[in-house]
C-alpha cells in the first residue's frame, strides 16, 4: 500500500450526481463533455446483444454476434465527498433503450442546439419533458453558424418559459461551466429552493 | 431455431453500431449480472480482500479489485478496464457474491439530503 493517508477517509463514498449531455448528431456533445471534464474525456462502451433489445433468451450468446454503442463521460470533482459525472448520450435515435439508464437518477440534463440543424434536438427535449428530467437548452454557437436570437430559437423549439435556454460555446470551459451552473440552479428553483445568487 | 447470422441488412449492424465484437467471452456467455449496478454506484475493495483463494478469477477480476481500493464508480472501472459496461457488471457480480467488493448505489437525485447540495455544486463550478 502507497497510500499517504491511513484515516480511512480515502475510503468515504462520496456523492455522485449525474448529469446528461444530449442533443443531436454533431451539436458538441463530445465536445462540451471534454472542455468540462477534469480528465482525459473517458469513454466506456455498452453492448447491445439481444438481451440488450428486449428479449430475455441468453442462450447461444456465444453464436450471437453483439455490437457496442460507446459512451462519453467526464468527471468534475466539487469537493472530495461530491463528484459531478457528465454522460454524453449516443446520438442514434434507435440506441433511445440506453437513454432509460443514463437518465435513472440522472440530476438533470443539458441539450445543446445547433441552429443550422435545430430540428435534432427535438427528441432530446420531447424525451426530458416525458420523463420530468429537468433540462437547459444550450445553443452551441459554431463559428459561421446563423446566429439567430435566443427568442427565434425559444419559438421555433416550442420551449416552456420557464426553461433555461443560453448560447454557449461547447469548446469553451468557461462557457460549459455557466450552462452546468444554469441548469443546477434551474433544479433547484424546480425544487423551490433557488441558489442564492453569487 | 437456427442461430442466424447477422446479415448486411441487421438493423443493429452497421457503421454507426461500431465494430462487432464478441465481448462476453471473458464472462463465460454471461450477460446478465447477479445485480443492478448503477454507472455511477461506486465500488469498493474490501480493506482485507484476498483474492488468493479464488483461483478460476480472471486476470480482469483481480484488476477490479486493485482499482476500487478507493471508491471508483462503475463507468470509470469499465473506462479504466477498457472493456464494455455490461461485462464489467457481470464481473463485478462475481467479486460481490464472493464478498470482494462492496457497492454503494447513488442516492436518489429525489432524496437528495437538502438544497446545500445545489448550492455546493454551484458553488464548485463556479471556483473551478
Amino acid at each position: 500500500m502507497d497510500s499517504v493517508r491511513s484515516d480511512g477517509s480515502d475510503r468515504r463514498i462520496p456523492l455522485a450526481l449525474k448529469i446528461l449531455v444530449a442533443g443531436g448528431f454533431g451539436a458538441g456533445k463530445t465536445t462540451l463533455v471534454s472542455a468540462l471534464s477534469e480528465v482525459r474525456p473517458l469513454q466506456t462502451e455498452e453492448v447491445l446483444t439481444g438481451a440488450g433489445i428486449g428479449t430475455d433468451d441468453t442462450s447461444g450468446v456465444e453464436t450471437k454476434s453483439t455490437t457496442t454503442v460507446a459512451m462519453d463521460f467526464g468527471r468534475i470533482t466539487i469537493n472530495e465527498d461530491l463528484q459531478v459525472y457528465l454522460f454524453g448520450t449516443p446520438g442514434q435515435d434507435r440506441f433511445w433503450f440506453l437513454w432509460d439508464e443514463l437518465a435513472f437518477g440522472a440530476l438533470g440534463a443539458v441539450v445543446l442546439a445547433d441552429t443550422r440543424r435545430l430540428a435534432d434536438c427535438f427528441p432530446s427535449i420531447d424525451y426530458f419533458e416525458q420523463r420530468g428530467v429537468p433540462f437547459v437548452v444550450g445553443v452551441n454557437c459554431f463559428d459561421g453558424s446563423r446566429r439567430f436570437s435566443l427568442e427565434t430559437v425559444r419559438q421555433a423549439l416550442d420551449l416552456d418559459p420557464d426553461v433555461p435556454l443560453l448560447l454557449c460555446d461547447a469548446r469553451d470551459r468557461q462557457s460549459g461551466k455557466e450552462v452546468l451552473i444554469a441548469l443546477v440552479e434551474h433544479v433547484a428553483r424546480q425544487r423551490g429552493e433557488p441558489v442564492p445568487a453569487a | 431455431m437456427r442461430a442466424d447470422s447477422p446479415g448486411a441488412s441487421h438493423q443493429w449492424l452497421d457503421d454507426d453500431a461500431g465494430p462487432v465484437v464478441r465481448p462476453y467471452t471473458l464472462t463465460g456467455g454471461r450477460v446478465r449480472s447477479t445485480h443492478r449496478f448503477d454507472l455511477v454506484a461506486y465500488v469498493l475493495a474490501e480493506p482485507d480482500a484476498d483474492l488468493s483463494g479464488h483461483l478460476d478469477l480472471q486476470p480482469e477480476h483481480r484488476r477490479l479489485v486493485a482499482l476500487a481500493t478507493r471508491p471508483v464508480p462503475v463507468a470509470e472501472l469499465a473506462s479504466d478496464l477498457d472493456l464494455a459496461v455490461g461485462v464489467v457488471r457481470v464481473l463485478l457480480g462475481d467479486l460481490l457474491g464472493r464478498g470482494l467488493i462492496t457497492v454503494h448505489q447513488p442516492r436518489p437525485v429525489t432524496n437528495l439530503p437538502d438544497n446545500d447540495i445545489l448550492k455546493a455544486v454551484v458553488d464548485g463550478l463556479r471556483a473551478l
